[in-house]
């Protein structure tokens, strides 16, 4: 599963770790977050990320 | 004027003891502030942040009084936001070239509001710059407050360097935290936390837990406002990991605004029922229109619980409301009760649009609230003394 990131503030989101503070498990894909998911260090939208590439 | 803090570390910032309003004129600061910049002279010498940007020439003529400008080997710059940043394109001028330390995400910021190609050298967490006999070691604080913002460790003096981590708009000469009013030191250090802060209280619990972990003596905390922390440094980290988790006190705080002084004898009526069903509680009472707003945020702050109140006027609430219930929302006050009420005359709209705001800002809303109808009368003043009793015990 594809990793993405935060154009705001560079968090990445992996989808092998979810988001344990924002109630997401482990094995998420990005696509599958909910519409309402906000990144877990800046709290900006879901149409704020972009694909990371490693 | 610089300041000695000790053998290799100069303050070379500037107070400025005018300063009423910031950040535009969205932050009240009745105590002026200080921006604070330091100079670190090892073998190599180190300017760590600015001034803001109507100081830059005066902050450029104090700092070639203390020092020939091209001996400044590296400038590290700790946060781009203009007040720390400022005075970099007359330095920069000055002394082009310089490489500037940064994170990846302030080369962003100082790119974006200053649009020059300085020498910039990216860092992240856990790399080191050596100035000879001590190293600057970085510490990436994303949120804290901006995505670009990071913390500078000096080995050997033991000193942290937090930016804007544990400041405070607060102007002194005494320049030192065991030197000053401690009720006005922590009035604005908790101002600055209830105001900028409040938002990323989760990473301030993480940034600070990450940071303990790494066992550093810690002698002096030099935050980029106000005084420096040398007496007991922690305290400051301490009282941040608590006012991090969802911080209150047993204190009730009104927050209402009023035309003909009805909401006003609701809410004075209201917090009388309060008083009768708990004596210990703390209960303080604001007009939004009338007092300060980024008072009147540390309040809530402060608080397990807030009423907040207006009439309705063309089917909504006074714009000092309007305004409050943006500025919570954006804050993100957690784990703190509400309730709406309101005086009105005919539609009656202000309660619910109140107590929508408080949901929304993520306030526990335990009431559908109260309003009544034109002036209170005696009945109607029972009736707020008792819907009072009942907030009280909800908050209990």
């Amino acid at each position: 599963m594809k990793k993405w990131i935060c154009t705001a503030c560079d968090h990445i989101y992996d989808p092998a770790a979810g988001d344990a503070d924002g109630g997401i498990a482990p094995g998420t894909a990005f696509e599958d977050l909910p519409d309402d998911w906000v990144c877990p260090v800046c709290g900006v939208g879901k149409d704020m990320f972009e694909e990371y590439n490693d | 004027m610089a300041i000695k803090l000790n053998n290799s570390v100069r303050w070379v910032g500037k107070i400025d003891w005018e300063l009423r309003r910031f950040h535009g004129e969205e932050l009240s600061t009745h105590h002026g502030s200080s921006y604070n910049s330091y100079l670190v002279q090892d073998q190599k010498t180190v300017l760590i942040d600015t001034v803001w940007g109507p100081f830059a020439q005066e902050f450029v003529n104090d700092l070639k009084r203390e020092i020939d400008l091209h001996q400044i080997d590296y400038i590290v710059a700790n946060h781009g936001e203009p007040d720390h940043s400022g005075a970099l394109p007359l330095l920069m001028h000055e002394i082009p070239g310089t490489p500037i330390y940064c994170t990846a995400n302030a080369v962003k910021s100082l790119k974006g509001q200053y649009h020059a190609d300085w020498n910039f050298k990216v860092v992240k967490t856990g790399e080191r710059l050596s100035l000879g006999t001590k190293d600057l070691i970085f510490i990436e604080a994303p949120m804290l407050h901006w995505p670009d913002t990071m913390f500078s460790y000096l080995t050997e003096d033991n000193i942290l360097f937090s930016n804007d981590g544990f400041g405070q708009h607060y102007a002194s000469h005494q320049m030192f935290n065991d030197l000053v009013n401690q009720e006005e030191l922590y009035y604005e250090a908790m101002k600055y936390y209830a105001n900028i802060l409040t938002p990323f209280s989760k990473m301030v619990t993480k940034k600070i837990a990450e940071i303990l972990a790494l066992n550093l003596p810690l002698e002096m905390i030099c935050p980029s406002h106000g005084i420096i922390w040398r007496q007991n440094p922690l305290q400051i980290v301490e009282r941040y990991q608590k006012w991090a988790q969802d911080y209150q006190e047993n204190q009730i705080t009104f927050v209402y605004d009023t035309m003909w002084n009805s909401t006003r004898r609701m809410a004075e009526a209201i917090a009388e029922g309060i008083k009768q069903a708990d004596r210990q509680v703390e209960v303080k009472l604001f007009n939004s229109a009338r007092a300060d707003k980024n008072d009147i945020l540390t309040e809530v702050f402060r608080s397990k619980a807030v009423l907040v109140g207006s009439p309705t006027v063309n089917k909504g609430v006074l714009s000092s409301i309007g305004s409050f219930l943006e500025e919570i929302k954006g804050l993100s006050f957690k784990n703190k009760k509400a309730a709406a009420f309101g005086a009105y005359g005919w539609s009656g709209e202000s309660m619910a649009t109140i107590s929508k705001g408080l949901s929304e800002a993520g306030f526990n809303v335990v009431s559908d609230g109260l309003r009544l109808l034109w002036n209170p009368d005696a009945e109607s003043l029972a009736r707020c003394a008792d819907f009072g009793k009942e907030f009280a015990a909800s908050c209990l």
